[in-house]
């Protein structure tokens, strides 16, 4: 399913060194082969991923600081392209799109006729990949690929997807990639890994190809070899980054603990909070959920359906005819984080949580789903010790 | 089976176009209507699977097969008029074209539990989505022991199905019992809810499947009574209900715990979510 395969024993992936000039002929590269570039840039006060021309277009120089329901960027002492964790976007919205149209009808003599949607014209390449996003889209793979019925739209897009990953170089108060064991290392499912060594000295980034389509693009550029001294060194990029984790999940009984508990007093003090706004299942590298609604033009000659993002906080989500299923707020919270780190593995064999942070900081009233999960396990724990 | 074989080579997503052949009015906002594809064959289905009923420019909504699946000629559906969606359905004349994708998700047992005593509870429209049950389970009625069919409605003018069901309960070793919440001048039948039927029937709870569809409090009442008569909690099957926009498990609407409805349902087994059917707004 992996559009990216491994390389084989013959072709043992050693990695290189690129300077700036080397990621500009990288990021030509790619736009020679005819991807469509996605990468990092600065807009509207934050680090969103959009295409790109060129590496001018990087956040040069920029950080982000980032905990509940704040988001800053700031100026860093140095030049780095990649010196900050991810922002408000995934590339959930480039392979999952807020928006799709499903298809279109026209009205005919003998009722009407449905025309399919026309598949992408040019594949993507995302730059600049995160460890905790590798998992992100290897979960969405399972969710839209992975099942009896595929989507045909993700899967058009995901085909030949160019993945060029990043080892984290600074990590966010509101990361905990660590303790979901999906980063700060990048493992596999990537073409090319980079990873960003700056300091007084040099400004370079170690290349690693995760694929035989990566190890071919990256013949082309100009690198030299690494020495140990790099290895070493992007080696203790990864440690750096893995010990400034701002935060902690347990997930240690995690999923048996929610299930266990839907009538928790807890689901109603975090809910005197949540505002339903829905911004955590938008920013959420891994929330699918969409819904659908059907168009016509003014003469009705011609319909359309368009697919868009939903959300399971807003109550018309689970409308049945007599109302919602779900119409409090406390029992939306509770579906959200249930499912998220509890039925999805019962789902889909994985956790739908990567550990990015980005509910957190994204939440306008702060709301942490690492101290939520933990509230709820570990007031249930008090609870049993009192009645033993 | 060769109804998934054939709507896999197809993107599920796109609506096949299938003309109306004939329309019955059932009560005051109930149609039944049979449907033929414009272009080739019906698909097979099992009792208790869905489609996904597009009216043109409206929109669609997931509607249960209510008709026989022993008939490969058409496709019937039973529909209430209760939204935009359903009353265009409801309202099409015969000869007009709608959109249909499936059929989706999970099937009564009917096959499977034959040699047992087979108990087909219904409230309200839920009779619809039964009859596919019904009529395979008559057709082979010598491989079950006693079968019978508890039916309640609101009131007598919302009962659905009411000249089969006469004929139904006709048939030897075929019971069938009615109960309606309002009763009117020409009822003089049972009143009151389905779960008060249970004790007007002859059966062997140790040796009974159940299959319920209805109102999810008329659900929970009634495998709960089942259960309380000893019937085991694994062989009552319910039929559940929720939003639903894709039918393929992609777009999270119908999630009733870690089930998707459309996939892992719409017929669930009993003893598997007996512990959800309690927690509100699940």
């Amino acid at each position: 399913m992996s559009p990216t395969a491994r390389p084989g024993p013959d072709a043992a992936p050693s990695p290189v060194l690129l300077d700036r000039d080397g990621l500009s002929a990288l990021l030509d590269a790619l736009h020679a082969r005819g991807f469509d570039v996605i990468g990092p840039t600065m807009r509207d006060g934050a680090i969103v991923y959009d295409r790109i021309a060129d590496i001018a277009a990087l956040p040069a120089g920029w950080t982000d600081r980032q905990e509940p329901g704040r988001y800053r960027l700031e100026r860093r002492p140095d030049v780095a392209l990649f010196g900050y964790a991810v922002g408000p976007h995934s590339w959930k919205r480039f392979l999952h799109p807020p928006e799709e149209t499903l298809w279109r009808a026209r009205r005919a003599a003998d009722g009407f006729t449905i025309i399919g949607e026309a598949p992408p014209p040019k594949p993507f390449a995302f730059l600049g990949v995160r460890a905790c996003e590798l998992h992100a889209i290897a979960i969405q793979d399972r969710v839209f690929l992975g099942g009896a019925h595929q989507d045909a739209g993700y899967a058009a897009r995901r085909q030949g997807a160019f993945l060029v990953a990043l080892a984290c170089g600074t990590a966010a108060g509101t990361c905990f990639c660590a303790s979901m064991g999906t980063g700060p290392r990048p493992e596999n499912g990537f073409d090319l890994v980079l990873t960003e060594l700056i300091d007084a000295a040099r400004h370079e980034f170690l290349a690693v190809a995760g694929s035989d389509a990566g190890a071919a693009v990256l013949a082309t550029l100009p690198t030299r070899p690494a020495g140990p001294q790099a290895i070493g060194a992007a080696d203790a990029v990864l440690a750096r980054t893995e010990a400034s984790m701002g935060r902690h999940l347990d997930t240690h009984g995690l999923k048996e603990r929610l299930q266990a508990n839907p009538d928790h007093p807890h689901w109603d003090e975090v809910t005197s909070r949540c505002l339903a706004c829905t911004n955590c299942t938008l920013v959420c590298p891994t929330c699918f959920c969409t819904s659908v609604s059907d168009h016509t033009t003014l003469a009705g000659d011609e319909a359309a359906r368009v697919k868009r993002w939903d959300s399971c906080f807003i109550a018309d989500f689970s409308f049945i005819h007599g109302g919602s299923v779900r119409s409090s707020g406390k029992s939306r919270y509770r579906q959200w984080l249930t499912h998220k780190l509890a039925h999805w593995i019962d789902q889909f064999g994985t956790s739908g949580c990567v550990g990015c942070g980005r509910c957190i900081a994204w939440c306008p009233v702060g709301i942490d789903i690492t101290a939520e999960a933990a509230a709820i396990g570990a007031v249930a724990k008090e609870d049993r010790r009192g009645n033993a | 089976m060769s109804a998934a074989a054939d709507t896999a080579l197809l993107d599920p997503m796109l609506p096949a176009p299938w003309r109306v052949r004939a329309v019955r009015r059932e009560t005051a906002d109930v149609a039944t209507l049979d449907l033929v594809p414009l272009v080739g064959e019906v698909p097979r289905f099992a009792p208790g699977q869905f489609n996904m009923i597009y009216a043109y420019g409206i929109g669609e909504v997931p509607i249960s097969v209510s008709g026989d699946p022993a008939d490969p000629t058409q496709i019937t559906h039973t529909v209430r008029a209760v939204g935009a969606v359903s009353r265009a359905i409801a309202d099409a004349a015969p000869g007009s074209v709608l959109g249909l994708r499936g059929p989706f998700g999970s099937a009564w047992p009917v096959a499977a539990a034959a040699g047992h005593d087979l108990l087909i509870i219904a409230g309200g429209l839920g009779l619809a989505p039964l009859r596919p049950a019904i009529y395979q389970a008559l057709a082979a009625s010598e491989h079950f022991g006693r079968i019978a069919i508890l039916y309640g409605g609101r009131a007598p003018a919302e009962l659905l199905f009411r000249d089969e069901l006469a004929a139904w309960g006709a048939r030897a070793g075929i019971t069938v019992a009615v109960t309606v919440d309002h009763a009117d001048p020409t009822w003089h039948g049972h009143v009151g809810v389905v779960p008060a039927l249970i004790d007007e029937i002859s059966f062997t709870p140790a040796n009974t499947v159940a299959l319920l569809c209805g109102p999810e409090v008329m659900l929970r009442f009634t495998a709960a009574a089942l259960e309380g008569a000893g019937v085991a909690a694994e062989r009552i099957y319910l039929s559940m209900e929720r939003n639903m926009k894709c039918a393929i498990g992609l777009c999270g609407h119908c999630q009733f715990g870690a089930d998707f409805v459309c996939r892992d349902g719409p017929v669930l087994r009993y003893d598997r979510i007996a512990p959800r059917l309690m927690v509100r707004e699940i």
